[in-house]
């Protein structure tokens, strides 16, 4: 899965050095925009772009915070069902605070939300690096444990929100600013700044350093554990802000919400460029890796060609592909 | 609520009264189903709980324990447990898969005990004195019957399926023969998993590429959810029709509220797990003959008699 190598963190870190890790996304963005329009006009219309844009924000929110992960080193299996967890307690709280509080307890059930990301966030990451298990083992562990905790809050059913909160909170998912969906705009918003603290602060060095190569920071006096915990935090954050938009869509939490996001979120990260072994990371390449996937879904969709049987096939073969281009075209 | 409690605990302690009177008299009735993980598992433990309950209650020589199971292995083991203690009078299963589930119950009847059978037939049907099942076929027919009467016979469909399997396979070529011959065309069919979230994006897809859609069929609830917010937010006015299947309690409570997109349901109902259990009693308590085969219909669920089909406190 490390296809990428372009990535190295050898390169000078400073700004404005553009190399293919940084461009390869967004000029597989534009081919596949080109082909999807050969393909079907449709697929350019401002509805279904918008459409498809807006629902790749909650892969791309949860992607920006694993691109932290993935660039320290880690990688986290549970976001998919921390997703999910986070949803059904959201709910659950509003709906409880529904009677007293009325409207106000949207904004009060997504503070909530955040604590409650932070915390898990924060679980997996000591977990990780104090317990000193292995990424993949800890992380699938609470995927399993998360999972197992909105089936049970659930009953095996559906959590709904409450219908008094229910049109108050659609805007969150439907509605626009400007003719721009919401969750487009707050997931630019949670890029901008995962890339100031990425790029600009020295904790976004620190992570980069940790990832490319522990014994190199630790002698540099980094401290291992404090970065890769924050970079579990800030993923749960974001687990968080992608389950304060995803509520409004339909408005209920299943045992079956957020399945398998983890490996889209994965793969929305190597498409953009960070390498999974860590290192630099790239926020904007991972927000287009997540737009891509989404795209090739709705080729899948709008086009004639593939049958309904083949689509996971075809769909896997043009990551294949894009990941290869990507690779030969430095 | 808190009076029935009342009787039930009365019921209770009555049948705890009665097995120390009665002893090896007692007859036990094992039901081994799936761990609830979506909405229709949730469903049949559900009602295979409230079976128990009601016949603990009503009849003081007989015993239903549930046991719920996360998966074929764990179901296995179940088995084994349950049928070491004691003597089982009859076991109620629905085995997670046929496979692994078929050489289990066989040691499980060859202790001589009656074997009922639910929802996913055993490799060996020899081993069932009782099967029975939904009519998987008979939702996609007769969802597509109303449909080509509500549509005059044409217009354009697209259909969400859910996972490959047995069940979804049955269910869209039950549609599929009953459309045959009528003008009503498929546009589109693509599998969505039996997911609201895939439901969702397949159907701002469908959306996008087709101008004109007179009906959408996605052949679970689950998946009904995800199209219905995608068409509503969508504010198109093309779409007539919009049906699903199964039985889920929002759905259902469409229908009593004469929802227009979506006027009817098919029903594959997890209640059917409650008609095993009672029949099975009937056999051991009421000598009444149950031995065979029986398949629940898929009666299309309209206004009229939704609220047989209609369970509030239910999860799904």
């Amino acid at each position: 899965m490390t296809v990428i190598t372009g990535s190295t963190p050898v390169k000078p870190e400073r700004e404005w050095n553009i190399g293919w890790a940084d461009v390869g996304p967004f000029v597989a963005l534009i081919a596949l925009l080109a082909i999807g329009f050969a393909v079907n006009p449709d697929f350019l219309s401002a509805t279904n772009l918008g459409n498809v844009i807006t629902r790749s924000a909650f892969i791309a929110i949860i992607a920006v915070g694993a691109t932290f992960v993935i660039s320290s080193g880690g990688l986290d299996l549970s976001v998919g069902s921390m997703a999910a967890f986070i949803t059904g307690i959201t709910i659950m709280f509003m709906n409880r605070m529904a009677p007293d509080w009325g409207v106000s307890a949207i904004p009060a059930g997504m503070v909530v939300a955040i604590a409650v990301g932070l915390l898990c966030g924060l679980m997996n990451g000591i977990i990780v690096t104090v317990g000193k298990i292995e990424p993949f083992i800890a992380t699938l562990g609470t995927m399993g444990i998360f999972r197992a905790l909105i089936t049970y809050m659930s009953d095996g059913g559906t959590i709904p929100i409450d219908r008094t909160l229910r049109d108050a909170y659609r805007p969150v998912y439907f509605g626009t600013i400007a003719g721009i969906p919401l969750p487009i705009l707050i997931s630019i918003a949670v890029a901008v700044v995962a890339s100031f603290i990425l790029y600009k602060m020295k904790y976004g060095r620190k992570c980069a350093a940790v990832g490319a190569n522990e014994d190199v920071a630790r002698y540099s006096g980094i401290s291992i554990i404090k970065t890769r915990t924050i970079a579990y935090a800030i993923q749960g954050a974001c687990v968080a802000i992608a389950a304060i938009c995803y509520v409004p869509r339909l408005g209920a939490a299943t045992p079956t919400t957020g399945v398998l996001w983890e490996l889209q979120v994965i793969t929305a990260v190597v498409i953009g460029g960070t390498a999974l072994r860590g290192g630099k990371g790239h926020v904007w390449g991972t927000v287009a890796g997540a737009v891509i996937l989404e795209l090739i879904a709705n080729l899948m969709v709008l086009s004639d060609f593939v049958s309904e049987y083949l689509v996971a096939g075809v769909q896997g073969v043009i990551i294949i592909i894009a990941m290869l281009i990507q690779r030969f075209s430095k | 609520m808190l009076k029935r409690k009342w009787v039930v605990a009365l019921a209770a302690s009555t049948v705890l009264l009665a097995g120390h009177a009665l002893g090896a008299d007692k007859k036990v009735v094992a039901v081994s189903i799936p761990a609830a993980d979506h909405g229709w598992t949730a469903g049949i433990v559900y009602h295979a709980q409230a079976a128990a309950k009601e016949i603990n209650a009503a009849f003081p020589d007989v015993e239903v324990v549930v046991k719920t199971s996360p998966s074929a292995t764990a179901q296995v083991s179940a088995l084994e447990d349950l049928s070491a203690g004691r003597k089982l009078d009859a076991l109620v299963i629905l085995p997670y898969t046929s496979e692994e589930l078929t050489t289990p119950v066989k040691a499980v009847k060859d202790a001589g005990t009656f074997i009922t059978v639910v929802d996913r037939g055993l490799n060996d049907p020899t081993i069932q004195d009782l099967y029975l099942a939904g009519d998987n076929i008979a939702v996609g027919r007769n969802t597509a019957k109303f449909m080509i009467d509500k549509l005059g016979g044409k217009g354009n469909l697209v259909v969400l399926r859910g996972i490959p399997t047995v069940i979804d396979d049955e269910r869209i070529q039950g549609f599929q023969d009953a459309i045959k011959g009528t003008d009503l065309k498929v546009l589109d069919i693509q599998y969505a998993n039996w997911n609201s979230d895939e439901a969702f994006k397949l159907m701002q897809d469908y959306l996008a590429k087709y101008p004109q859609i007179d009906a959408v069929w996605a052949n679970d609830d689950d998946m009904l959810l995800g199209v219905l917010e995608a068409v509503k937010e969508s504010g198109r006015k093309d779409i007539k029709l919009a049906l699903g299947g199964n039985g889920m309690k929002d759905i259902v409570k469409k229908v009593i509220d004469g929802d227009a997109m979506t006027p009817v349901e098919t029903p594959y109902p997890p209640a059917m797990i409650k008609t095993a259990i009672y029949m099975t009693v009937a056999n051991l308590v009421g000598q009444a003959p149950t031995r065979g085969n029986v398949k629940l219909d898929a009666p299309l669920i309209t206004q009229a008699n939704a609220k047989e089909y209609y369970f509030p406190d239910s999860p799904f």
